[in-house]
């Protein structure tokens, strides 16, 4: 690792539900333009952790820090809301389930949070979404519902919309999980051109082919623990710990863990 | 029997001015009682559940009385129609407060933190996310609120509204036709109720999303 500040720094991050410890003491650092990959198996605390950046699961202790700023600041309500909308606009997440807007258009989908927050025109706006709907590949069904689009297309909106705001980090919970096999390419790809271009990354997946072929680190955990962590032909064809070798021994046979 | 029918007409008319107006003042009371009831403070969510048990909990007929005839032994004199219209108007609200406020949480969860995650405010996220889609759920619902409550105007007749039910009974010293005098009443109330019915049908149907 370089010496360079991290660009997303997490220490320390503990997080219980009553007395269900879920994160214990975790420290992350993503430095800019880095593609981390997060696995483990079920219940071990991914989509805590990931959430945990944006402060949508808010920790029980430890900081998340994007460049300088804090977002997991103690504040008052209205002071913490305002800080919080502002930092979450430079934080895209892109979920197993979409969650697009269904009495939205493509179009409108995109184009809501930047007209609100960010007071573009209506021409600005229609220019936006179709830069970035072009980007994913779904500039022809920009005048479409939701409900009108495959679970691969809906994806690939949903990541539209996430860019629009110009994100400085992308947080994606398993994108592709809930998707039919035969859809899981166009946003894995979509996800690649991303890395392309630099965008810094953190992917909780449970593919580990594309995880070992797009990401420059991949995080095991395990019992909301980092078990291991390294680069992708480390902790895929050389783990040192039992437990890795166990999980990804059971992936790789197509079972779930 | 022929001069019975320009009072009924009179009467239906009072009905569905009744209904009209109940029907405005119950989602009037209906949207405030569901703010409250999904407000951030206790107080407020206490205030608005209150509201929801005492007027669900306990009969409209005994909430008229209370209201006008109890009224003004406290300074509220309102003459009957006015009452009547009260009277229903908050027992509607609070079955209103909660068909707004189900259609409300009814809403996934991951649309809200989908607008929360681009930095969407909550008083944003509820104005252009959760309400255009509550609103849609809650058309038929409230349809049924509106059923029930134009049915319970007729017990505005105890407090001699003049309306459908107290005009058939008026008459039937008269005509000693009590059987004739509730039928009319009775198909005065299904038409209303069946255009009130196909207008929702209509929202509701206007308002689904393609
Ligand atoms: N709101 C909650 N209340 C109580 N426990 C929770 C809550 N959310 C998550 N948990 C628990 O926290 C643990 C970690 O959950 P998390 O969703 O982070 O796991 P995950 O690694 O993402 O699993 P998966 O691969 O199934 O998505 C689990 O044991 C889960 O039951
Ligand atoms: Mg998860």
């Amino acid at each position: 690792m370089t010496d360079q500040k991290p660009f997303v720094d997490i220490r320390h991050a503990k997080k219980s539900y009553g007395t269900l410890e879920v994160l214990k003491d975790i420290n992350l650092q993503v430095q800019k333009g880095q593609i981390v990959a997060i696995i483990g198996p079920s219940g071990s605390g991914k989509s805590t952790l990931l959430r945990a950046i944006n402060d949508l699961d808010p920790l029980t202790g430890g900081e998340v820090w994007l460049e300088d700023k804090q977002i997991n600041k103690k504040l008052p309500h209205r002071q913490y809301e305002a800080h919080i909308n502002q930092v979450r606009q430079e934080i895209g997440m892109v979920f197993q389930h979409f969650n697009l807007f269904p009495h939205l258009r493509v179009r409108e989908n995109v184009t809501l949070a930047p007209k609100m927050l960010k007071g573009i025109t209506d021409a600005e706006a229609d220019k936006l979404a179709e830069e970035q709907l072009d980007k994913v590949g779904m500039l022809e069904r920009i005048d479409h519902y939701p409900s009108q689009l495959s679970g691969g297309q809906k994806q690939r909106v949903a990541i539209a919309r996430a860019l629009a705001m110009n994100p400085k980090v992308m947080l994606f919970d398993e994108a592709t999980s809930a998707l039919d096999p035969e859809l899981v390419e166009e946003v894995n790809l979509v996800m690649k051109k991303l890395a392309e271009e630099h965008m810094t990354m953190i992917i909780v997946t449970h593919e580990m082919s594309f995880a070992e072929s797009v990401c420059d680190r991949v995080l095991f955990m395990d019992q909301g623990v980092v078990v291991e962590e390294g680069p992708p032909e480390v902790i895929f064809r050389n783990p040192t710990s039992d437990r890795t070798k166990e999980f990804l021994r059971k992936h790789l046979a197509g079972q779930h863990p | 029997m022929q001069k019975v029918f320009p009072f009924f007409l009179e009467a239906a008319w009072i009905t569905v001015l009744l209904s009209v107006l109940t029907t405005i003042l119950g989602l009037i009371l209906g949207i405030i009682g569901a703010s409250a009831r999904l407000s951030r403070f206790a107080l407020l969510r206490f205030l608005g559940a209150a509201y929801v048990s005492v007027f669900r909990g306990t009969p409209a007929l005994i909430q008229l009385f209370i209201l006008y005839f109890g009224g003004p032994q406290i300074g509220i004199q309102l003459d009957a129609f006015e009452a009547g219209v009260i009277g229903l108007g908050i027992n509607a609200g609070a079955y209103m407060t909660e068909t707004m406020r189900g259609a409300i949480i009814a809403i996934d969860k991951g649309q809200i933190e989908a607008a929360r995650t681009v930095g969407m405010s909550r008083g944003l996220t509820m104005r252009y996310v959760v309400l255009p889609q509550a609103m849609r759920l809650m058309i038929r619902p409230l349809g049924v609120n509106i059923n029930a409550m134009i049915k319970a105007t007729a017990l505005v007749a105890a407090i001699s509204v003049v309306e459908l039910t107290y005009t058939a009974q008026r008459f039937i010293g008269s005509t000693y036709k009590p059987f004739e005098m509730f039928l009319i009443a009775g198909l005065l109330y299904m038409i209303i109720i069946y255009i009130t019915g196909q207008a929702v049908a209509w929202l509701d149907r206007k308002a689904r999303i393609t």
